[in-house]
């Protein structure tokens, strides 16, 4: 049994920028793509170096140790970040070949939409949770009818349909982390980011949940960070393992889980850290 | 340690047994003892306070029963007191003040909470308690000299002119009155309402804000369409605080509005509040009924504070509530 | 962009803007107050403001000694009694009482925090002044030590929970008795922030002027002991305020620099060494 030290001296192969898209029909178009992003919280880098691509209309998960940047790396996709002060980012991130940071922000968060770890819904009713967004922008057409439609795509609706004007709170918590996910659907983003949105819930809540992001492909691409390995093998398409704010592997899920390119990831996947 | 058959108590906890001279030998127990003295006097004095309050009014309470407070005639040498005029000069000048204090104390609490950097946030916190601690007769001061001044020459004929329409704004501009009154007690107030709401707005979790920031929201939405609400209760908590304030206001008030017992629609008018009234004429008082009706209209505000101030700290604790995710919307 | 999103973009740094016009507003009001009374304050006191007695009315000259002295006479009273009954009584609350009685005081502490301070000034008047039959310096102390009594009573209740279980039980399976605890290891862990109440409280009644209106009254004279009535500072801004004598105006003024003066540098040297103590919930 190698010890993670000796892992560590044995020569790796380079983390893997593209995934060989040896069993996919038709060709894979990258949504978002990532080139040698470095992260700082004031003097303290927390990315090194970190590149990969989000493929559209695929899920993508993002595994690693508890601190290994996955929820950084996450949230510098739709520019949270931004929220603390002393953050920094380097290197190149785009979005359907535009530079996210070129773009006005607001913008981009309309395109890229985020769940969080905790359900967070706002102090409003279901139905005026989800029809957040739509208000705020604008939406052309009515809005009870987007709200019907996010609230099915997201698994909620026979659930909540004859109680849409009652308080968000009054809903479980498994119930409310998919209105969230309703809310974050209404305004029809072309990459949904779900941070651990399980680690808070049960585990029936769960696998509703992770059912539900297998059929949002079709609608949209899906990136996930989670600490739960089997989640990741179930759901998604392809893994990035991060360790210690570096990419150390990424490759198609079937292939990282049965066959890991680096000694890491096997030492992670199997167990022996994190 | 010899073992003698003495009656010197255990330490140990056999408390039952034990007489109340030998307890009172045991240091602890004095303490708690005299303590406790202390702490129930303050219950004691507050008791004393409401009860020497109704005491000192019967005469009044008898005479005019529930007319007292719907009789606007204030009359000392007929012996002729209603309440009415200072019921209505108090609640004019507060609900006047809270129209200028709230909307600009819960932007300066937005500032300070969402906007400025934690060093700028403390620092004018700072500044805003220092204000807190300006006593009531500076401000007064500051009444008297500026603000009469400025409202006479310049607010309310300007005011005439452009609104002159409303019976709000009508009659001469004597540069004291509720108007003037009421901007003092703004500034007086404003404090409390920023105090309190920059708590409450940063006690809201960071995850609601940045649930609309990740929808697509600007800041000023993020902050007004979900911040805000949900930080609702506490700063309507805040608000209550400072009409609790606002009333009770005597020096700065008596200083700047004219001090005549007037119901008036228009706020140019003089006029006169409860704590004002008491305070020029309490020592003037000649006859019982005379001095107790000025104490009856003391009983009045101290149960309008006592209910404002009872109301505010509810809904500062139901917000604290809400914000460890127990609460409803 | 879109129309809308430059539309929204635009509120959104207008509305923030105007907040922070708002913040910069109520801080200018204090510089405002300190710049203005500085300017005519700072031309009248001198030093007959503090060595003279008034002037008979409407005669020019004259200071304010009496009222500074007053004053003083009043505070001392009012931390006689508003000082050990606040602090005694939060040791009680913080270290020996159950949940009920401790609410009970609380909640009274709280009531009487809350009450406008002319109706102390009328309880301490039945109270203290008609019995005598007459205003006294006594009746004035009294009814400013029944205010700073809230404020002490909880703020250094806060101070003593906020001291760590820890240093108790440390002293205490020393086989120091919970008294001895209190006196030799909370109470001095806790100093801080008790002298900071102590001093914001005092801070506060030191400006108060409604209560002592028909207290201690005032006085144009020098008041000897405890039963007369005397002058205090706050009472002769308000008095020379509302007066027709430009040289009384000018007096106020002094006499408010002197007050403002004094609670602002009480209030900032509290929070200050407040500051350099360990954090403690704020007042």
């Amino acid at each position: 049994m190698a010890s993670v030290r000796s892992a560590v001296s044995v020569n790796i192969t380079p983390p893997v920028a593209t995934p060989p898209s040896r069993e996919a029909q038709a060709p894979l178009v990258m949504r978002m793509t990532a080139s040698k992003v470095n992260f700082y919280y004031g003097p303290k880098q927390v990315l090194f170096d970190v590149s990969l691509n989000i493929a559209s209309n695929k899920v993508t998960s993002l595994i690693g140790p508890s601190g290994c940047g996955k929820s950084t790396l996450l949230r510098i996709l739709n520019r949270m970040h931004e929220t603390v002060r002393t953050s920094r980012v380097e290197g190149e991130i785009l979005i359907d070949n535009q530079n996210i940071f070129a773009q006005d922000v607001t913008a981009l968060r309309r395109r890229v939409g985020m769940v969080f770890q905790r359900p967070n819904p706002f102090p409003k009713s279901i139905f005026e949770n989800v029809a957040y967004g739509l208000r705020i922008n604008g939406t052309k057409g009515s809005i009870s009818d987007a709200v019907e439609k996010s609230l099915r795509h997201s698994a909620l609706w026979d659930e909540v349909k004859d109680q849409l004007h009652k308080s968000a709170y009054d809903l479980s918590g498994g119930q409310q982390q998919r209105l969230c996910i309703a809310r974050a659907l209404a305004v029809e983003p072309e990459v949904l980011l779900l941070d651990e949105p399980c680690s808070a819930l049960d585990p029936i809540s769960t696998a509703k949940i992770e059912e539900l992001l297998v059929q949002l492909k079709d609608l949209c691409t899906i990136a996930i960070v989670t600490h739960n390995m089997q989640q990741a093998a179930r759901v998604s398409d392809f893994t990035a393992f991060l360790l210690t704010g570096q990419l150390i592997e990424f490759n198609p899920t079937a292939q990282l889980f049965t066959t890991p390119t680096d000694a890491r990831t096997e030492a992670y996947i199997t167990g022996r850290f994190g | 340690m010899a073992t003698t058959t003495t009656t010197v108590p255990s330490a140990g906890p056999v408390a039952g047994s034990r007489s109340f001279l030998t307890k009172l030998r045991d240091g602890d127990e004095i303490a708690r003892l005299i303590t406790f003295l202390f702490a129930a006097s303050v219950v004691l004095v507050t008791l004393l306070l409401v009860y020497e309050l109704w005491r000192e009014s019967y005469l009044p309470r008898h005479k005019f029963g529930f007319g007292f407070f719907i009789t606007s005639v204030w009359d000392p040498i007929f012996d002729k007191f209603g309440a009415l005029p200072f019921i209505y000069g108090t609640l004019i000048t507060s609900i006047v003040s809270l129209l200028i204090a709230v909307p600009l104390g819960i932007g300066a609490a937005i500032f300070l909470a969402e906007l400025a950097p934690v060093r700028v946030s403390d620092t004018l916190q700072f500044f805003i308690d220092l204000l807190a601690a300006v006593p009531s007769v500076i401000y007064g001061l500051l009444g008297v000299f500026v603000v009469i001044p400025l409202m006479r020459e310049y607010i309310q004929p300007g005011l005439k002119n452009s609104l002159g329409f409303l019976p709000l704004f009508q009659g001469p501009a004597y540069g004291v009155g509720f108007l003037t009154a009421g901007i003092v007690l703004a500034i007086m107030v404003i404090p409390y309402i920023i105090s309190v709401s920059r708590e409450v707005l940063l006690s809201v979790p960071r995850d609601q804000r940045e649930a609309a920031l990740a929808l697509g929201s600007t800041r000023w939405e993020s902050t007004w369409k979900v911040v805000l609400p949900f930080a609702r209760t506490g700063i309507m908590g805040s608000v209550f605080l400072a009409l609790a304030r606002a009333l009770g206001e005597t020096m700065a008030v008596t200083m700047v509005i004219g001090n005549t017992p007037t119901i008036s629609a228009s706020l140019f008018s003089p006029g006169y509040s409860i704590a004002a009234v008491i305070a020029n004429e309490f020592t003037e008082a000649t006859g019982d009924l005379y001095l107790q009706s000025l104490i009856e209209l003391g009983l009045v505000l101290f149960l309008l504070t006592f209910l404002l101030n009872g109301l505010a700290r509810l809904l500062i604790v139901l917000t604290s509530q809400r914000g460890s995710g127990m609460g409803q919307a | 962009m879109s129309h809308r999103l430059r539309w929204r973009k635009f509120v959104s740094h207008f509305m923030l803007t105007m907040t922070g016009l708002c913040a910069f507003v109520a801080v200018a009001v204090l510089f405002f107050i300190l710049g203005y009374l500085l300017y005519h304050g700072g031309t009248s006191v001198s030093w007959n403001f503090f060595t003279k007695l008034p002037a008979p009315v409407g005669e020019v000259g004259g200071g304010m000694a009496n009222a500074i002295v007053g004053s003083a006479k009043l505070l001392i009273l009012a931390c006689l009694l508003g000082v050990p009954i606040g602090f005694f009584g939060a040791i009680y609350l913080a270290e020996f009482s159950g949940g009920t009685t401790a609410f009970v005081v609380r909640y009274a502490a709280d009531l009487l925090n809350g009450v406008p301070s002319i109706v102390i000034g009328i309880f301490a008047y039945s109270l203290v002044v008609l019995p005598f039959k007459h205003f006294s310096t006594l009746a004035g102390g009294f009814a400013l030590g029944l205010m700073m009594i809230p404020i002490t009573l909880r703020s250094t209740e806060e101070f003593l929970r906020a001291v760590p279980r820890a240093l108790r039980e440390g002293a205490m399976a020393l086989g120091a008795s919970k008294w001895k605890t209190i006196a030799s290891v909370v109470v001095p862990a806790a100093y801080r922030g008790i002298l900071t109440a102590v001093l914001l409280s005092f801070a506060r009644v030191a400006g108060e002027t409604a209560p002592l209106l028909f207290t201690a009254f005032g006085n144009r004279f020098w008041s000897s002991g405890w039963s007369q009535p005397t002058a205090s500072l706050p009472v002769m801004i308000f008095t020379y305020a509302i007066a027709p004598y430009d040289d009384w105006h000018r007096q106020a003024w002094a006499a408010g620099l002197v007050l403002l003066g004094l609670i602002l540098i009480i209030n900032i040297v509290a929070r200050v060494i407040l500051s350099r103590g360990v954090a403690v919930p704020r007042t």
